[in-house]
């Protein structure tokens, strides 16, 4: 028999008679109908008029569309490259991909702090020392008050103020912050190190393994098996004996002034410095307010029965209180990390080169108006609808199962 | 039997003596012991962050105030001689740059004898604002207000009537600007907004609503930059020969399309959050549709979102700062360039603050009415 059970009431129902168009103005289908042909014929109008205009006017300043134009020589410098570009050789495209990796760069470092000191920041709202959360109270309502921008321009003049190479302010003989910068040791980066990075990786997916074991076999017999050693062996023990098994390779490259600059070493960059903090204060206020509501959305009856329950403070805000308040926060905090995102085109003010400042460039010199916003659109488009994707993702895993 | 009153026990038996609590739960001290020092781990954080407090405060105090310049002597020739200025600079501020430069910050190059008519549409736009805040004035006739004041403004920076010199759109600067972007984008985006959300809400109209998750997702997937950028370079291209529409209108537009689209989601939760009922019984007592959105539901839905609608309010005045990408003279834009001066060399970090400051009392206003609102509303429903 089919699972589907039909109503014997309706087994002998007629349909609904079909409804016949009138052709008058007192049928509101008919109504509907001559209003959508209205409007959207008024929107295809205007932007027929837009592109015939477009059209004119490209053929008058000698333009040609396409993206044609993306593999030419593009000629312009990139000061921050992720992958290796020559201004003389490097085409277009290459330009506007070191860009979105220069955006991506700064969006996902900044997503990460701004979330960390947001959630501490929130969490300090509601602390009961006085101090703490008038402090944090202070700097959410000081911070949200002054415009993103105003805040990078702040910090990029500060960064730029710092003292020159030679009289930068240094942390043993090792890590410099001058006006070019903070400068830090690298280790040369040599074949046992990528070696060690596959080893941490695939003990991150061991220990994730062996922690999903160990809860099954909690839920089977009520004691679950530690996973702190097998963790502390797979992610550093792992890593550390296949680094020494290859040699143990270690050269530190330091930074050391040489004429007017360092030589050698790590680089952040004042723009990129500058951006970065700017996003991630300002966007940690933002989540702190959010942080604090999720917190506060949760009755203080959970509180108090877990309590009642015999569990420990930090268990009671690890398994009661923060799967409950997640559901709160996920959504908005998830516009805010798009906030980030798109605000990081702010970087144009300062001189650090983002998508939207490299296709700025690329607009001015090559005149393709078009296709240089229609690049911004799209990578933009991309990256938000991947952020909404993976939230959503994630919202839907801790969502309330409702039976 | 009645029970005693409070009058009758008073008059017979004597009031009984108030003894203070001990100390250990009343008064300063327990008020520290239990909100400072509560613990060993409390008691750490205190000190340290009172350390850090105290410790900033003093170097601020010392910078703004005990080490600070706050006027310069004039040289013979009359110009100012910032060398004191530069004797301390990085050990105090330089207060006397703000006195010379905060005409050119809030009006811009807008000619000198003329800053008066700037500093009145200043104070027209603040009474303006006044006036839309006082729910005693939330009736027909605002929208007149808004209409006539707003004429009074614009008559006043350009000029060129009622004795009035012209002015050139290109002089204007400053404050005004920042302020004339904002009123204007938002009263603009605000009907255009309440459109776009009755038209995503509709049903009827399958290919209206198509048109405005369109725009609305496509406005709110790009960041307002890049809209700026679109202003700027693609207005001229998309505009018939000769026809030339100047840079400040062109910033304007592309801020009203902004503001629209994330003002029509507020306005859209709103009216989502109505119940449904209201409709319906609207329906049922036959209005049209247009009688039923303009009488019944969406004054109750605006009224629903006006905290998130300040809230989004105060998003785009601090938005407004963007237009210095595209080099519009705006109230951040003409600070900046007023760092500029030669004579004020490396006196940012001052004229910094005094821009961040004139944001926040804006923006705190706007903030704390918001909350306000939102009380007063929550107690109407609460009761």
């Amino acid at each position: 028999m089919s699972g589907q059970t039909i109503d014997p009431r309706l087994a002998n129902a007629r349909s609904a008679p079909k409804r016949k168009l009138n052709i008058s103005w007192a049928d509101p289908l008919f109504r509907s109908i001559v209003w959508q042909v209205l409007i959207v014929g008024v929107v295809i109008a205007i932007g027929w008029f837009l592109i015939t205009n477009t059209q004119r006017n490209l053929l008058v300043r000698h333009i040609a569309t396409g993206l044609g134009f993306l593999s030419n020589t593009s000629g312009i410098p990139i000061a921050e490259t992720l992958i290796p570009y020559e201004p003389s050789v490097s085409t277009w495209g290459r330009a506007v991909v070191e860009g979105i990796l220069n955006t991506l760069k700064v969006a996902v470092v900044g997503i990460v702090l701004s979330t960390i000191l947001g959630t501490i920041i929130g969490i300090g709202r509601l602390s009961k020392n006085w101090l703490v959360a008038k402090v944090a109270a202070f700097y959410v309502e000081t911070l949200r008050d002054i415009p993103v921008l105003l805040q990078l321009l702040f910090w990029y003049g500060i960064l730029q103020s710092l003292p020159a190479p030679r009289a930068a302010m240094k942390i043993g003989n090792a890590v410099f912050l001058s006006g070019r910068g903070l400068k830090f040791p690298l280790i040369e980066w040599q074949d046992a190190h990528s070696w060690a990075l596959v080893a941490f990786l695939l003990g991150l997916i061991g220990t994730i393994a062996w922690n999903a074991t160990a809860n099954k076999k909690r839920d089977e017999t009520g004691v679950k098996p530690g996973v702190w050693p097998a963790a502390v062996g797979l992610l550093i023990g792992l890593p550390v004996l296949v680094w020494a098994a290859l040699g143990a390779p270690f050269v530190v490259d330091y930074p050391a002034l040489k004429g007017f600059n360092f030589v050698g070493g790590g680089t952040v960059t004042p723009e990129y410095f500058a951006l970065l903090l700017g996003l991630t204060l300002y966007t940690a206020a933002y989540i702190a307010e959010i942080v604090r509501s999720g917190i506060q959305a949760v009755p203080k009856g959970q509180w108090e029965a877990a309590g009642a329950l015999g569990l420990r403070p930090g268990s009671v805000l690890k398994l009661i209180v923060l799967p409950q308040a997640m559901r709160v926060i996920i959504p908005p905090m998830t516009s805010q990390f798009l906030n980030l995102t798109k605000n990081s085109s702010l970087a144009v003010a300062i001189g650090y080169q983002d998508i939207v400042s490299i296709s700025g460039t690329m607009l001015n010199q090559t005149g393709q108006a078009i296709e240089g916003v229609g690049i911004i659109m799209v990578v933009f488009l991309t990256i938000s609808l991947s952020i909404s994707l993976v939230m959503n993702w994630y919202n839907a895993r801790i969502a309330l199962v409702e039976r | 039997m009645t029970p005693p009153t409070a009058d009758v026990m008073d008059a017979t038996t004597p009031a009984p003596l108030r003894e203070r609590p001990p100390a250990s739960v009343y008064g300063p001290v327990a008020w520290m012991r239990a909100n400072l020092f509560n613990g060993i781990f409390s008691s750490l954080v205190t000190l340290i962050l009172g350390f850090l407090i105290l410790y900033g405060l003093y170097g601020f105090i010392e910078w703004g105030v005990v080490n600070a310049v706050w006027s310069v002597p004039r040289t013979a020739t009359g110009a100012l001689d910032p060398t004191s200025c530069r004797l301390v600079h990085g050990l105090g501020a330089c207060w006397a740059a703000i006195g010379d430069k905060w005409r050119f910050m809030l009006f811009g190059r807008y000619p000198y004898g003329q800053q008066w008519r700037e500093a009145l549409c200043l104070l027209l736009f603040i009474g303006l604002y006044w006036v839309s805040a006082d729910r005693r004035f939330w009736r027909r006739e605002l929208g007149l207000i808004w209409v006539a004041t707003l004429v009074v403004i614009f008559t006043l920076m350009w000029g060129g009537v009622l004795g009035l010199s012209y002015v050139a759109q290109d002089e204007w600067g400053g404050l005004p600007i920042t302020l004339i972007l904002a009123t204007f984008g938002l009263a603009l985006a605000f009907p255009l907004s309440v459109l776009v959300a009755l038209g995503r809400r509709s049903t009827k109209l399958p290919a209206v609503k198509m048109l405005c998750v369109v725009y609305v997702e496509l406005i709110r997937g790009v960041p307002l930059v890049a809209l700026l950028f679109m202003a700027n370079v693609m207005f001229p291209l998309f505009l018939p020969e000769g026809v030339n529409i100047d840079k400040l209108l062109r910033a304007q537009i592309a801020f009203i399309l902004f503001a629209g689209a994330y003002l029509a989601e507020v306005v859209r939760g709103g009216l989502q959050a109505l119940p449904k009922g209201q409709a319906e019984a609207a329906d049922a007592l036959g209005l049209t549709y247009w009688q039923k959105t303009m009488r019944i539901t969406l004054p109750q839905a605006l009224r629903l979102v006006i905290p998130p609608l300040v809230n989004t309010f105060i998003g785009f005045f601090k938005d407004t700062s963007l237009v210095l990408t595209i080099g519009i003279l705006d109230f951040l834009t003409t600070s900046k360039t007023a760092m500029a001066d030669p004579v004020w060399q490396g006196v940012s970090t001052e004229i910094y603050i005094v821009v961040a400051l004139v944001y926040i009392a804006f923006c705190y206003t706007m903030s704390s009415y918001s909350r306000g609102v939102e009380r007063t509303l929550d107690g109407a429903r609460n009761r």
